[in-house]
C-alpha cells in the first residue's frame, strides 16, 4: 500500500494535468499487475461499499486519542471529512505499512465486514497501529466507503496508454463496463493483443461529450456544416443489441437495463450488432415531462406497474455507434445520421413509439438558428446540441465538434437566511446556504445553493454569518436577513414538500447584488409566473 | 495565598492595567502600550509611547515607525510602571516576542501572546513563568492541530525544491513575511540553489540580519532582469503575492503555503498551492496544554482562536478557564491570520 499512498499524496499534491499524467505513469510502472488492478478500481470511481460503520471508526477513534465527543465535532466542523478527521486525531506513528494493496483490500479489508464488531475493532486498531498518516486517511476512506481520487478517468486512461503504447480507445473501451480487479483483468487491459472476439457483448462505447460554447457562434464557421439537435434534460444513455442480447449503459457507467423495461423491450427489435446513443425521457401524451418527474423513477430500485404507467419513458436517438456488428464511429457524423434514420425507420410501429430518431433543425444562419431556441423553454428542452456534420464519433468530453447551447437559466434575487459549514475544500467557511423570498410579507425558505461565489466573497459571506448569527440549530446558522443574492435555476415545480410551495433544479449562486437590499428580492407571485412558463 | 483577578481587564482599546495605567496590545492609540510582538494585529501605531523588547527593535522601528516613542526592555528585565512591575520573558513566537509578566501587590498575570515551544533558530525559547492568571491564545487548540518536528518539515521543504530544480521549475514558497520567512531560511539547506524574496520579505531579513539572527543570503527578486536566473530557485513570498501578476515573472514554478492551517486538506486545496507544509509560529494543541500545565495558574483565561473550545477543555481537565474576547484580527479566523501578516 505504500507505492499506492505515495500515487494517492502525488495526485493531491498537483493541480496540473501533465504531474498527475506522469505520477500515474510513475505507479503502474512498478505495481504489480494484481496490485495495479486495485488501484485502476479505485482511481476509475470504483469503490467497496463501507465495510465497518463510520460510527463505529469514530469510536474507536476517539477512544484511541483520548478525545471527547464533542470535541470530536468540533474538529470535524474543522475538517469537514470523518477519515480525515479521525487520521488527524490519532496518534503519531512514524511507521509505514508495507502490506501490498490486493493484500490489503482481499484480505484484510473486504472480509472484515462479515466479522463481529470487536474483531473489526481488533483489525482496525492493529492496521492503525502499523500505519503513517496518509495510510490511515486512505485506509480509513476505504473502510468508510469514501474513497475517491482527484483524478479524472481521461488521465488514468492517457498514462495507460502512454504505458501500454495503446490507443487511449482502447484502454478507454476496455475499462468500460463491469469488471473484476485481478491482475488478470489488467495485463489484458494494457496487453497490445487486440482480439476481435475479445470484446465482451456487453461492453459499451465511451460516450463523446460536449463542452457549453463559450464564444460567438460565428466562430463555428458556416452553419451548413452544423447540425442542431435539441437538447434534451433526460438521461444519457447507451444501447446495445448484440448476440439477441439488450444492455443499456448510463454515462456514469451503471447498467440500467432492468431500470427501463420499455425501452429494453422495444430495443430487443433492434438488429444485432446495434449501439445507439441517446436520451432516456419521461414522455406523456407526446411531450416531454419535467427531468423531476423522471427522478421520481430514477429514484425507485423496483419499477413497479404503477410507475410504468405513470411515468412511461423514450428514447431519443441521436446516433449510431455501432451498425451491422461494425464499429462505425470513425464515420462522418451525417452518414452515421442516415444510417440511424433508416434503420428506425425501418421498426415496427410499436417500438418506434419508444425508439425515435431526434429532431434536427435547419436554418440559414446562425441569428435564424438563435430565433429557433428560444422556442426552447415551450419546447421543454434545454437549448440546442450543435455537432459538426462531418465529424467522427469521439471519446470523452472534447473541444471542436460536439458542443451544448443552452438557453439561459432562470434566475431570482433571493435573500441569505441560514447558513452552514461546507464540507472538504470549505469545510470551516459558512459556504452552504438557505435563500428566502418573500410571500405575503415574510421571507420563506426558498432554496439551498452551494456554489458560484468567488473565494474572496465566501470569505466576506462567511465573515458575515459570523458577524450576524442570530440562532444556532446545531451546525445551521440563522442570519440577520440582509444579503441580496441573485439565483439561477433550471426547472421549477410545485412542491407540498417545501414551504415556499415550489420546488427548483440546480439551484446555484449567480452573483451577489450588493446593490440590493432585501425589500427588492423577489416574491412568490413571480416564481408563480415562471410555472405558468412552464406550464406543469 | 488568593489572587483577585481585576489586574488586567478588558476595555473597548485593549487589555488595561488599572494599577500601572497602560494597555497591553491596545488595538486603539493609548497613552503607554506595553506590546507583545511586532504583528500587526498586536503592535498598532500611534500609541504616545511604548513598551517593548530590546530584542525586537529594529522590527518594532518598521512596524511602529521611526518617529514612534519606543522604551525598550531586554527579556528578564524589570521596570515599575505607577508601581507595577513589568518584565518581558520570550514567547518563542517570532523575533523579540514577548509573554508580559505583570505584578501588583502579590498578584501576578501573565500575558503571553502569541507564542510557540517548538524550537526556532530565529527567536528566543518560549520560558515558563509561573502566575496566578495565565493568558493564553487558543489559534489552533483543537488536537487536530498537532505539529511534525520542525526537521522533518524543513527536508520535506528542501525535497520539494530539490525536485523542482531538477525539473527546471523555480520553487515559490508562500509564508508570513514577518517570522515564519525567516525561520524557514535559517532552517532549510541553502546549499540548494539561489534564494530570492519579495521586497516585503526583503526588507524584514534585513532587520533579522541587523538584530543578529544568521539567514542564508537572499536577492531581492525585482533587482532580477533575466527570468532564467529563477530557474531551479527559491522564491520566499508573502501568501498575497501568490494571487498578483508578481508571480508571472518566474515563468515555470510550483507553488507552496507554509502555515499551520495546511495540515487540513481542505484548507491547502483553498489556496490552491501544488503544496503545503505544516510550519506554525504558534503553539499546535499539545503546546497549548503544556505552557497552560507549567503556568500554575489559578486562572486561565483565553483568548484568540478557538476560544470557547479551548474554555471547555481547560475546564473538563481540572483547571479554572474563562474565555477573553479580544479583537485580534485572528479571531476564528484562518483566512484572518494569513491576511493580518502579508
Amino acid at each position: 500500500m505504500k507505492l499506492f499512498t505515495e500515487l494517492y499524496v502525488e495526485l493531491d499534491q498537483t493541480n496540473k494535468t501533465n504531474e498527475k499524467v506522469e505520477a500515474l505513469k510513475f505507479y503502474f510502472e512498478r505495481a504489480k499487475s494484481e496490485d495495479a488492478a486495485w488501484a485502476l478500481y479505485f482511481l476509475s470511481g470504483r469503490k467497496p461499499r463501507q465495510i465497518v460503520p463510520s460510527k463505529k471508526l469514530r469510536e474507536w477513534a476517539m477512544d484511541l486519542s483520548g478525545v471527547e465527543p464533542w470535541l470530536y465535532e468540533e474538529c470535524y466542523h474543522e475538517v469537514g471529512d470523518g477519515a480525515e478527521t479521525i487520521a488527524l486525531l490519532l496518534p503519531f506513528n512514524s511507521r509505514t505499512d508495507e502490506t501490498p494493496l490486493h493484500i490489503l483490500v482481499e484480505q484484510k479489508l473486504l472480509p472484515l465486514r462479515a466479522e463481529a464488531e470487536n474483531n473489526q475493532h481488533e483489525a482496525v486498531i492493529s492496521a492503525w497501529q502499523a500505519m503513517d498518516y496518509s495510510q490511515r486517511l486512505i485506509y480509513n476512506k476505504l473502510i468508510a466507503g469514501s474513497f475517491r481520487v482527484g483524478v479524472s478517468q481521461l488521465l488514468v486512461t492517457r498514462a495507460l496508454s502512454q504505458l501500454s503504447g495503446l490507443p487511449t480507445d482502447t484502454i478507454a473501451q476496455r475499462l468500460m463496463g463491469e469488471w473484476q480487479p485481478t491482475a488478470e483483468f489488467y495485463e489484458k487491459l494494457v496487453s497490445s493483443e487486440m482480439d476481435a472476439d475479445e470484446t465482451p457483448i456487453a461492453r459499451p462505447f465511451p460516450f463523446h461529450l460536449a463542452y457549453q460554447v463559450d464564444f460567438p457562434l460565428e466562430d463555428l464557421g458556416d452553419v451548413y456544416d452544423w447540425q442542431a439537435e435539441w437538447k434534451w434534460d433526460g438521461i444519457r444513455a447507451q444501447i446495445i443489441k448484440r448476440e439477441n442480447q439488450v444492455f443499456m449503459w448510463s454515462r456514469g457507467e451503471d447498467l440500467i437495463t432492468e431500470r427501463f423495461p420499455e425501452i429494453a423491450q422495444a430495443a430487443e427489435n433492434l438488429p444485432n450488432g446495434t449501439v445507439l446513443d441517446g436520451e432516456i425521457l419521461p414522455w406523456l401524451d407526446n411531450q416531454v415531462q419535467s427531468f423531476m418527474v423522471l427522478q421520481r423513477r430514477i429514484g425507485r430500485k423496483n419499477v413497479t406497474t404503477k410507475m410504468l404507467a405513470e411515468i412511461p419513458v423514450i428514447l431519443q436517438c441521436y446516433d449510431l455507434l455501432e451498425f451491422s456488428g461494425e464499429d462505425i464511429r470513425a464515420e462522418e457524423l451525417n452518414l452515421r445520421r442516415q444510417k440511424l434514420e433508416s434503420l428506425l425507420a425501418n421498426l415496427d410501429e410499436e417500438t418506434s413509439k419508444i425508439l425515435r430518431p431526434t429532431e434536427t433543425v435547419s436554418a440559414d444562419s446562425w441569428e435564424e438558428l438563435a430565433k429557433k431556441r428560444e422556442q426552447s423553454r415551450s419546447l421543454r428542452v434545454e437549448g440546442f446540441m450543435l455537432k459538426r456534420l462531418n465529424s467522427p464519433y469521439r471519446v470523452g468530453r472534447q473541444r471542436g465538434d460536439w458542443w451544448k447551447w443552452k438557453i439561459d437559466p432562470y434566475t431570482i434575487d433571493a435573500v441569505l437566511i441560514y447558513a452552514q459549514k461546507g464540507t472538504g475544500k470549505r469545510a470551516n467557511l459558512f459556504t452552504d446556504y438557505t435563500f428566502a423570498i418573500w410571500k405575503d410579507g415574510e421571507l420563506v425558505p426558498f432554496a439551498k445553493a452551494y456554489s458560484g461565489l468567488t473565494d474572496k466573497e465566501i470569505r466576506k459571506v462567511d465573515r458575515f454569518v459570523r458577524d450576524n448569527t442570530n440562532e444556532t440549530f446545531g451546525p445551521v446558522r440563522s442570519v440577520t436577513p440582509q444579503l441580496v443574492f441573485e439565483l439561477a435555476f433550471e426547472g421549477i415545480q410545485k412542491s407540498t414538500r417545501h414551504k415556499s410551495g415550489v420546488a427548483v433544479r440546480f439551484p446555484r449562486i449567480l452573483r451577489w447584488r450588493d446593490d440590493k437590499k432585501i425589500e427588492d428580492a423577489d416574491t412568490i407571485e413571480q416564481i408563480y409566473a415562471l410555472l405558468e412558463v412552464e406550464n406543469i | 495565598m488568593k489572587a483577585k483577578s481585576s489586574l488586567i481587564k478588558l476595555n473597548d482599546k485593549g487589555l488595561y492595567c488599572a494599577a500601572g495605567d497602560f494597555y497591553i496590545d491596545p488595538w486603539k492609540p493609548v497613552k503607554r502600550a506595553v506590546v507583545t510582538h511586532a504583528h500587526a494585529d498586536h503592535a498598532y501605531r500611534d500609541s504616545q509611547n511604548y513598551l517593548v523588547t530590546k530584542e525586537g527593535e529594529k522590527l518594532y522601528r518598521i512596524r511602529l515607525g521611526f518617529d514612534a516613542n519606543l522604551e525598550m526592555m531586554r527579556y528578564g528585565e524589570t521596570r515599575s510602571i505607577n508601581g507595577v512591575k513589568v518584565s518581558f520573558h520570550p514567547a518563542g513566537h517570532v523575533l523579540g516576542s514577548a509573554q508580559v509578566r505583570v505584578e501588583y501587590k502579590g498578584e501576578i498575570w501573565v500575558i503571553s501572546g502569541d507564542y510557540k515551544l517548538a524550537p526556532d533558530p530565529t527567536a528566543a525559547a518560549f520560558e515558563h513563568i509561573q502566575c496566578h492568571n495565565f493568558i493564553t491564545e487558543a489559534t489552533f487548540a483543537l488536537p487536530i492541530y498537532r505539529w511534525q518536528d520542525t526537521r522533518k518539515v524543513a527536508e520535506d521543504i528542501n525535497d520539494w525544491w530539490r525536485r523542482n530544480k531538477e525539473q527546471g521549475k523555480a520553487s515559490i514558497l508562500c509564508a508570513y513575511a514577518l517570522g515564519k520567512s525567516q525561520r524557514i531560511l535559517a532552517l532549510i539547506d541553502s546549499s540548494i540553489g539561489k534564494i530570492f524574496t519579495h521586497g516585503s520579505t526583503q526588507r524584514l531579513n534585513s532587520a533579522y540580519r541587523e538584530s543578529g539572527i544568521n539567514l542564508p543570503n537572499t536577492t531581492y527578486a525585482k533587482a532580477v532582469e533575466k527570468k532564467s536566473e529563477f530557474q531551479g530557485s527559491l522564491i520566499v513570498a508573502p501568501p498575497s503575492a501568490l494571487g498578483s501578476t508578481w508571480v508571472k515573472r518566474f515563468g515555470n514554478y510550483s507553488t507552496a503555503f507554509a502555515s499551520g492551517w495546511m495540515i487540513v486538506r481542505g484548507a491547502r486545496r483553498r489556496k490552491a498551492v501544488d503544496r503545503g507544509f505544516v510550519l506554525s509560529d504558534h503553539a499546535d494543541w499539545e503546546e497549548l496544554q503544556t505552557a497552560v500545565r507549567e503556568s500554575k495558574a489559578e486562572t486561565v483565561f483565553v483568548t484568540h482562536g478557538y476560544i470557547a473550545e479551548f474554555v471547555r477543555w481547560l475546564n473538563e481537565n481540572g483547571y479554572n478557564a474563562k474565555p477573553l474576547q479580544a479583537q485580534y484580527v485572528g479571531e476564528e479566523g484562518s483566512e484572518a491570520e494569513e491576511s493580518s501578516e502579508d
